[in-house]
């Protein structure tokens, strides 16, 4: 009967349902919605007709998103666009990689030329490969960077496969592969890479932090 | 007190372009007895086997972090005074704090140059 429908609101109710059958999938409750009105309506007063038209809305709200997502072609994101961009965030590590190690053969061979010369020249010249040995040094902050890049996409991707899941399309959920959340202050917490120049503490900065313990 | 600059030194990084970039920046300053070590095991047999004045490591690595190996050097009663300078690209305060507790000699923060290298290892050194 109808009118001993429990007053609980509408959003309280349907996570309940959702609570007691985790499995059912979107467009089953819009369809369950679509038969209950169809068979129900002549015999509704108008608070139920009402009540009944905002679940109504709801149900073509879930089957409004579903298309939408669908359209969007969303297992393109997890099958294709991230693993490309992880792809090529890697390729660029190795390229980085490889022309740094160059760089400091090069370096290295002029070394050779320094300690074989003497006086100025020697100096300019070993003064010359140290700077260039610090700046290669980028190589290892940009990789780290990328691998913090790399780690977002990964769980944007996890975070898209289980939108697509709930919607009931193929893909698996991933939720494995999230990153798991952070446990207080264990050590993987400390693990952050280089900050952004904005927010990061500089050499002063760790000097005067550390000379506070003395 | 003038700073041995033919002892051993012992770099620690899983990143070899590092390695590299660290061996020739101690070079320029002068320190020539450089040996490589690419993960915490690998410094520990080295530090347990060989007879090293200082350690320099990087603390982002696998399996065994910076931070683990500084605490497994304290905790050996023959290492426990090697001098350990870690070398990251980690810069918040509780990095620099948690490396302080656990017995860190100095602390150098990437990308660093050859002139902040000699300074702290004289720092360090100096004081030892």
């Amino acid at each position: 009967m109808l009118d001993t429908m429990p007053t609980t609101p509408l959003t309280t109710r349907l996570a309940e349902i959702r609570a007691r059958y985790p499995a059912s999938a979107p467009e089953m409750v819009a369809e369950v919605v679509r038969s209950v009105l169809t068979s129900m309506r002549g015999d509704l007063v108008s608070g139920e007709v009402s009540l009944l038209s905002e679940v109504e809305a709801l149900g073509r709200t879930i089957a409004s998103a579903k298309a939408e997502i669908a359209a969007l072609r969303v297992d393109d994101i997890t099958a294709s666009h991230i693993p490309f961009a992880t792809d090529e965030l890697d390729a660029i590590v190795a390229h980085t990689a490889s022309a740094t190690h160059a760089i400091l053969a090069s370096c290295e061979t002029l070394d050779a030329v320094s300690a074989a010369t003497s006086g100025a020249m020697a100096a300019k010249l070993t003064d010359a490969t140290t700077r260039i040995y610090e700046a290669c040094s980028f190589q290892d902050i940009t990789g780290q960077r990328i691998t913090k890049v790399v780690t977002t996409l990964k769980t944007i991707e996890a975070k898209v496969a289980n939108i697509i899941a709930a919607f009931g399309e193929r893909t698996d959920p991933l939720a494995a592969t999230l990153p798991a959340a952070s446990s207080g202050a264990t050590e993987a917490s400390l693990l952050n890479g280089p900050q952004l120049p904005t927010a990061a503490m500089d050499q002063s900065d760790i000097d005067r932090l550390l000379a506070s313990f003395d | 007190m003038p700073i041995d600059k033919s002892m051993n030194v012992l770099i620690v990084d899983d990143y070899k372009t590092m390695l590299r970039i660290i061996r020739n920046l101690l070079k320029q300053i002068e320190f020539n007895n450089v040996d490589e070590a690419g993960d915490g095991s690998e410094t520990l047999a080295k530090l347990r086997s060989g007879n090293f004045g200082l350690v320099i490591s990087d603390w982002n690595m696998v399996p065994m972090t910076g931070l683990q190996l500084l605490q497994e050097v304290r905790a050996d009663a023959r290492l426990k005074a090697t001098p350990f300078i870690m070398i990251t690209a980690e810069s918040k305060t509780e990095n620099v704090i948690a490396a302080k507790q656990a017995g860190v000699s100095n602390y150098i923060v990437k990308p660093f140059n050859a002139e902040t290298l000699r300074e702290k290892i004289e720092k360090v050194l100096g004081n030892a």
